[in-house]
């Protein structure tokens, strides 16, 4: 099986590869990694949590560990002649096309009651949302890594530099939360979308729908 | 590599060129005549933001705390990150119980070991305090009214043997210990409390009794405490075995003149 590309296969069988497995392997491992940091993180910092799980060493290194080690499967997955399909990806979540902001009005057209315009942007691969969201993602983890590491290694580091560090990691962490919930209501409300995490592929009609230009350079009519 | 499709204009890890509409597939390119890196600029305003809240969001913080506390958003503001609240520790399994026959032991290098219930200490010579309680982590909660008694003044109860230099402190939930030197316990005023916040020193703040060592980080403060004795080498306490400075005055040094 070829990554992260379409076989003629696939494309007789009105099917595309959307994310191959070096992409789903990352997405599920950084899954796992944000929800025992979540989950570590409340137990560090809501009190009655505190009083039912307690052990605060312990569950200090495992968010510690887990939260260094929050880089790592992305990286790995852009290492190396499997990451091919991922690499694309990644430099195309961050180059921003005319489709895209007409997209992002639409949105705020939406949000704000206006009526939308007929003309449908001709998205690629991912929309604005999906764009933003991937790079708030890995702006707000490095800043995660940056001031949690600061608050392990503090010495070097003036008091007030702590607080703050500390007030950036408690904000930044609900700012996640609030990020992951809608993440996740999003995924449920498009099934297809939802089902090509697991199985990387979604029909050419969904294809067509929300990413007709990429659906256009990636293969076939 | 050789399988793949055309590359698409706004890659330029493939080689092909922006904006050249020759080699862009299928002659989209008309359509997308503007490609900018936002990806990348969110990514270093993301972490521009992080970087000055890391360094102004002290400041902020306090702001907001008055905020949430202002709008009593009550539910909401009881998850958010308001500060200016005790975040209550243990490294046990939970908040201990102080045993039905709790006393408090003042002993090791002294003449007259001490064995003494709440009611003891309580009618021992009190000291108050009006103080900050300053977590190493970086949150804080301002003015707690403390109420105890001074460790110095336990020692000299109990009859301090020349040899003692140092108070090794335990806490009875079996785990954490901490450690002060003599001097370091006069000049900061560190008192056995027994009373925090107005009230008596509840179970989670380590009540009935626990150490409060102004002017020192709050790891220091061992909660539960159980016995304070007097020993020629203090050993580094629970977090100082774990990387935490043995020396924790929080500006670095004793204050000028003892609290």
């Amino acid at each position: 099986m070829s990554t992260g590309q379409v076989t003629a296969e696939q494309s007789r069988q009105r099917v595309i590869l959307r994310f191959d497995r070096v992409e789903r392997a990352v997405h599920w491992v950084n899954a796992s990694l944000f929800l025992i940091l979540i989950l570590t993180g409340a137990a560090l910092y809501f009190t009655p949590l505190i009083a039912l799980v307690g052990r605060r060493r312990l569950i200090e290194q495992v968010h510690l560990y887990v939260g260094l080690s929050l880089p790592l499967p992305l990286l790995l997955g852009l290492a190396g002649s499997w990451g091919r399909s991922l690499r694309r990806d990644v430099s195309g979540v961050n180059r921003w096309t005319e489709a895209d902001m007409q997209w992002l009005r639409g949105l705020v057209d939406t949000a704000a009651g206006r009526p939308q315009t007929a003309v449908r942007p001709r998205l690629g691969k991912f929309n604005a949302g999906q764009k933003l969201n991937a790079a708030f993602v890995v702006g707000g983890g490095l800043v995660m890594l940056g001031t949690g590491a600061l608050l392990r290694w503090y010495v070097p580091f003036p008091l007030s530099w702590r607080a703050g560090a500390t007030f950036v990691h408690n904000w930044l962490a609900v700012a996640f939360v609030v990020l992951i919930v809608g993440h996740i209501t999003l995924a449920l409300a498009d099934r297809e979308a939802l089902r090509s995490m697991f199985g990387g592929r979604v029909s050419r009609a969904w294809a067509a729908r929300h990413a007709p230009a990429w659906l256009e350079e990636s293969g076939e009519p | 590599m050789t399988e793949e499709p055309p590359a698409s204009p706004d890659k330029p890890a493939s080689g092909a060129s922006d904006g050249s509409p020759s080699e862009a597939p299928r002659g989209k390119a008309a359509q997308e005549p503007w490609s900018k890196p936002i990806g990348r600029r969110t990514v270093l305003s993301v972490l521009g933001l992080g970087a000055l809240g890391t360094l102004f969001g002290s400041r902020a913080q306090a702001g907001i705390t008055s905020l949430l506390d202002s709008v009593h958003a009550g539910g909401i503001a009881s998850v958010l990150p308001g500060g200016g609240q005790f975040t209550i520790y243990t490294v046990t399994s939970g908040y201990p119980a102080a045993p039905a026959n709790y006393r408090l032991r003042v002993d090791g290098l002294v003449k007259r070991p001490l064995s003494m219930t709440v009611a003891d200490l309580q009618s021992l010579p009190a000291t108050r305090l009006t103080h900050d309680f300053q977590c190493v982590t970086g949150w804080e909660v301002s003015n707690v009214h403390w109420v105890g008694v001074r460790l110095v003044d336990l020692a000299e109860r109990a009859g301090v043997d020349p040899a003692a230099s140092a108070f090794q402190l335990t806490s009875f939930d079996g785990v954490y210990t901490e450690s002060l030197t003599l001097a370091q316990a006069r000049e900061s005023g560190a008192i056995a409390a027994y009373s925090m916040l107005g009230a008596p020193v509840t179970r989670e703040h380590g009540g009935p009794v626990r150490l409060y060592v102004p002017d020192m980080f709050g790891y220091k403060s061992i909660k539960w405490l159980s016995r304070i004795e007097l020993v020629a080498h203090a050993e580094p306490g629970y977090w100082e075995q774990n990387g935490y400075p043995v020396n924790a005055w929080i500006s670095g040094h004793a204050p000028a003149q003892a609290a």
